[in-house]
């Protein structure tokens, strides 16, 4: 493997780290201050990855602005980053959603904050990390790497039953991604190699083949760690706990950005280096996918708790990525690589929007509130808009990623037309569950005393909170109307993976 | 033969010097001791830390290659070997016995336990581990394990009087010579089958013996086994282990630092040694591997039990007692992939590696228990934990990350350690031990979790007992540099292993 000079990719990915340091280690960074270095240190962070967005060049589907350097060269690994079509978004997706959850919590965490805001970043960093990693042995550190903070973010910031949530937390995932970690130790055996893209093209030339038995225990091996991660039904119920306990930003990022190191993980690992285990299980996985769908929203509409309600909803709409992505085909997975990008930005804006009521009324109970648009009109609209795209209308981002992953899913040769019929029907139930709860906490009359002087949202009072949700609004109908930009460039990169899959499902039938 | 005066070329100096350095320092320490006033104590340790610094840079000197020193090859009559496994073994050995010296210190003073042949006793202890690693003789074996162990009886009895250190102290002495009986019992049947204590001599025997099923296999097999149960007792292996937790809680702490890494890391060379070089893997047909299976065995129970167990203590001494039994059970994975025809090599390798990561992160975890500890031995229960995060950052996050190393989450050594345990195991096609070692982590993290949680999680008014003192504070930040730098540039380990070979016999 040659190595090159230092990329931007680099630069992106270590800019929050330095930040992290310069809030433990100076002398001079105070409480007060240490949430404006976090703020600043993820503005610059999201300002060098737009620089890549410029820089990225969408005819080539390989990698891009890599940075290659020794690690371990006794064992062939390598410190290897890099994007391509795929990853270029989901690293937008972090230093988009980061900066907005630093400012939500300018209000909200007022303890310990260097540490809080050091942890931030830590994550922030960690999180680039699993998506520009392009060494097996890197992309587990990183993986890995994201646990720690995000364990103290629900541990020491969070609700009532932090602690529990926190463990249940650690102990879920770790026992998932261990179960890679074998996983790649054994493809690493096999391959001879830990890096991603040489291993990807040694499968697409014929030059690594597996047993079906062997290939199918390495693909399940990386699939429970992402399903949990996603998570899959049934492996979902850390989720609940986890964002029901976390702060508001570690909420937003836990659904705007975590979730996605699953379904990343699925797009990048699984399907390029087991196409045949992926098409044997694509309707095993697929069917999952679609309780996940109809689960997800059966639950939500029972919730009475606001909070976990947009929790649930998260089970559903990954249940439509997880579907898109193992429709196997261009559309397919370009509709769940959209739908994850747009996720990020309705679910952690739902969430955000919770955390904004939480912090003036002190309850998640959906039966406390009731007639909030006459008290707080401006928060009421931006809910109604943030809630709607969350339910896919159209006109909004959420529609065109689902019905991209529903066009993906209809065309599919390895699924059949049943899944597309009932992952439509949780768009409908979307809906329900959606307005059901916008109905009961805006509308109606103001029945509650205590609602009735609540404040609205202002430039002239916290000023934070319109920060936070302005962007989101922004990017809410930027996707939603113009979604070209963001296929063309993911293009390239998809074919790649998914004219070989199409050669594979082929050659099986 | 028995009557020829040595030369000075048979005594191969740089090839033994590091040993013969320490334990001659050690001697020389012992005398100047008695003239060192009362008051001055420190300087004792200070004169064992000079010392072993000095070898420490020796060891690092032979093992990297730096001067071509000819330190290779073997002395006293073929009883000694220095290679690079010696030298690897060297390391680990100096580091955690000067680390120790370092946590000792401030400790001994508040403890009123200052004597200057605590730091001598330490210093011969080393010297037998370091014998240990570099024995090709199965009466080197028995000769190192017991200057190893001596020293540490006495220590764990250091705390005099005291009732708790006493009982640990007698506890170990009546095992740990029951343990020595059981080497000697199977020195002298490997002998018996094989007429030979040169490990490489029993290798060539044990081809013929095993391979044809002559009579003297099950001798041979029988004193293999009584070996292994002898080392499986230094290493705190289940179900040898019962002496582990209240000999590693009676201890004065940086007793228990200290043997933690010493007493293992020369057990687990010992046993590659004899097991991985001593004795043949016959294939014509079927292989026939005469202690594989039974190192699996135990290694799968010690790691059950070791990390079961931990998840129900309530005092961070035994917690780290039992988390080193675990630890144990993942390094006789590697021990066990040396089974593997051909994959020996690895197996040491990962064995040596993971060893170094454990030194930093598991003396420096008990370097925090020592900074909490009261001078009457309370202090270390996971109670006092509560708050630590408030009062004392610095040593809450040193915890912290010893924690998430000993539970192998990156970016740390213990992952690394890990990581190669791992991948040895996978390459010898032990795939059912490793995924046993990796649902254990799991288990793991739910009691290492626990120690961060109290710290950062829980309200309460925890804090050291007195104000960590410059050599306590310079060994935390050691160990905590180490567990990071380890695990972030691991090349520094993979360099000082991949020359790591176990063959005694060329052609191997």
């Amino acid at each position: 493997m040659e190595t090159t000079g230092v990329s931007l990719t680099t630069i992106v990915l270590f800019a929050p780290l330095i930040g992290m340091l310069i809030i433990i280690f100076s002398g001079r960074v105070n409480d007060e201050r240490s949430k404006w270095v976090a703020l600043i240190t993820s503005l610059v962070t999201f300002v060098l990855s737009v620089l890549m967005l410029f820089a990225f060049d969408r005819d080539v589907s390989g990698l891009q602005m890599e940075h290659i350097a020794k690690w371990i060269p006794s064992n062939d690994i390598s410190y290897h980053v890099g994007v391509d079509g795929i990853s270029i978004w989901l690293v937008m997706l972090t230093t988009f959603i980061m900066p907005i959850a630093i400012v939500s919590s300018f209000s909200a965490i007022k303890e310990r904050m260097r540490l809080y805001y050091a942890f931030m970043l830590l994550l922030e960093t960690a999180m680039l990390g699993v998506f520009v990693a392009q060494d097996l042995f890197l992309f587990y550190i990183f993986w890995e790497l994201t646990l720690v903070p995000m364990y103290f973010l629900i541990g020491i910031w969070g609700a009532e039953e932090r602690i529990y949530a926190a463990v249940k937390f650690f102990l879920y995932t770790m026992a998932g991604s261990i179960l890679m970690l074998i996983a790649i130790l054994w493809l690493g055996s096999e391959a001879g190699t830990f890096n991603v893209p040489t291993i990807a093209q040694m499968v697409r030339d014929g030059e690594l083949t597996f047993s079906t038995d062997t290939g199918r225990l390495l693909f399940l091996g990386f699939f429970i760690a992402f399903a949990i991660k996603v998570p899959i039904w049934p492996l979902h119920s850390w989720l609940p706990d986890a964002h029901v306990q976390a702060p508001t930003a570690g909420s937003v990022i836990l659904a705007g950005v975590l979730l996605k190191l699953g379904t990343y993980g699925l797009v990048r690992f699984n399907l390029p280096f087991f196409p045949e285990a992926a098409a044997d299980f694509a309707p095993w996985i697929a069917a999952l996918a679609v309780i996940g769908i109809i689960y997800g929203a059966w639950v939500s509409y029972a919730q009475t708790d606001v909070k976990k309600l947009v929790a649930y909803s998260s089970v559903s709409h990954l249940g439509f990525v997880v579907l898109g992505i193992f429709a196997l085909n261009t559309v397919g997975v370009q509709g769940a690589i959209l739908q994850m990008v747009n996720h990020g930005i309705s679910t952690g804006g739902l969430f955000l929007l919770v955390g904004m009521l939480y912090e003036r009324r002190h309850t998640k109970s959906i039966a406390a509130y009731g007639g909030i648009w006459k008290v707080m009109p401006v928060f009421s609209g931006i809910a109604l808009v943030i809630a709607l795209s969350s339910m896919g209308l159209p006109g909004l981002n959420g529609f065109v990623g689902e019905f991209t992953i529903l066009l993906g899913s209809a065309s599919s040769e390895v699924l059949s037309l049943w899944f597309t019929v009932f992952g439509a029907l949780g768009v409908i139930l979307a809906a329900v569950y959606i307005l059901f709860m916008y109905n009961k906490v805006f509308m109606g009359p103001v029945d509650k005393p205590e609602n009735e002087e609540l404040e609205d949202i202002s430039w002239a009072g916290n000023w934070t909170e319109l920060a936070a949700l302005i962007p989101i609004l922004i990017m809410v109908f930027v996707i939603g109307l113009y979604p070209r930009p963001f296929f063309e460039l993911m293009d390239a990169s998809v074919g790649e993976i998914t004219q070989f899959l199409d050669a594979t499902v082929v050659a099986n039938r | 033969m028995l009557l020829e005066t040595p030369t000075f070329d048979d005594l191969n100096f740089w090839a033994t010097l590091p040993v013969m350095l320490l334990a001659a320092w050690a001697s020389v320490l012992l005398i100047v001791n008695m003239f060192i006033p009362k008051e001055k104590r420190g300087y004792s340790a200070g004169m064992a830390a000079t010392g072993v610094v000095v070898v420490l840079i020796l060891s690092i000197f032979q093992a990297s290659d730096l001067l071509e020193l000819g330190d290779e090859g073997s002395a006293f009559e073929g009883m000694y070997v220095a290679d690079q496994f010696t030298h690897v073994v060297n390391i680990i050995v100096l580091t955690a016995t000067l680390i120790g010296i370092m946590v000792s210190y401030d400790y001994l003073k508040r403890t009123n336990m200052e004597r200057g042949e605590f730091y001598v006793l330490m210093l011969y202890s080393s010297v037998g581990a370091m014998l240990m690693g570099a024995s090709r003789n199965l009466v080197m074996v028995l000769i190192a394990l017991e200057i190893l162990s001596i020293p540490l009886y006495i220590l764990s009895g250091f705390r005099r009087p005291h009732e708790q250190s006493e009982e640990s102290a007698m506890k170990y002495f009546l095992l740990g010579a029951f343990a020595s009986g059981f080497l000697v019992y199977g020195v002298a049947f490997v002998y018996g089958a094989t007429g030979s204590f040169d490990i490489a001599e029993i290798w060539e025997k044990s081809v013929s013996i095993l391979g044809n099923h002559e009579p003297a296999e099950y001798t041979l097999l029988a004193g293999i086994g009584l070996v292994i149960i002898s080392l499986g007792f230094k290493v705190g292996a289940v179900p040898f282990h019962m002496w582990q937790p209240d000999v590693y809680q009676g201890a004065p702490t940086p007793v228990t630092a200290f043997m933690s890494i010493t007493a293992k890391a020369g057990g687990f060379a010992a046993m590659l040694r004899v097991l991985a070089t001593g004795l043949a893997v016959v294939s014509d047909g079927d292989t026939i591997n005469a202690w594989q299976d039974t190192i699996q065995i135990i290694a799968f129970i010690t790691l059950v039990l070791g990390n079961v167990v931990a998840i129900m203590q309530v005092d961070l001494k035994r917690l780290l007692a039992y988390s080193s039994i675990a630890h144990a059970g993942y390094i006789l994975i590697a021990i066990a992939a040396g089974g593997t025809q051909g994959a020996a090599d690895q197996a040491a390798q990962a064995a040596l590696i993971y060893l170094l990561a454990y030194t930093f992160t598991n003396i420096g975890a008990f370097a925090v228990v020592i900074a909490l500890e009261r001078n009457d031995a309370t202090g270390t229960g996971m109670d006092d934990l509560k708050g630590l995060a408030a009062n004392s950052p610095g040593l809450a996050f040193a915890m912290a990350v010893f924690m998430f190393s000993l539970t192998g989450i990156p970016p740390t050594a213990g992952f690394m350690g890990k990581w190669f345990v791992f991948k040895a195991a996978l390459d010898a096609d032990l795939v059912l031990l490793a995924v046993v070692g990796i649902l254990t982590s799991v288990i793991s993290a739910f009691y290492y979790l626990r120690v961060i949680m109290n710290m950062y999680m829980e309200e309460g008014d925890a804090k050291p007992s007195v104000a960590p003192q410059p050599a306590l504070r310079a060994a935390l930040v050691i160990t905590v540099v180490g567990t990071v730098i380890l695990g972030l540039l691991p090349y520094v380990l993979t360099d000082l292993a991949q020359d790591v070979t176990l063959a005694l016999i060329s052609g191997r």
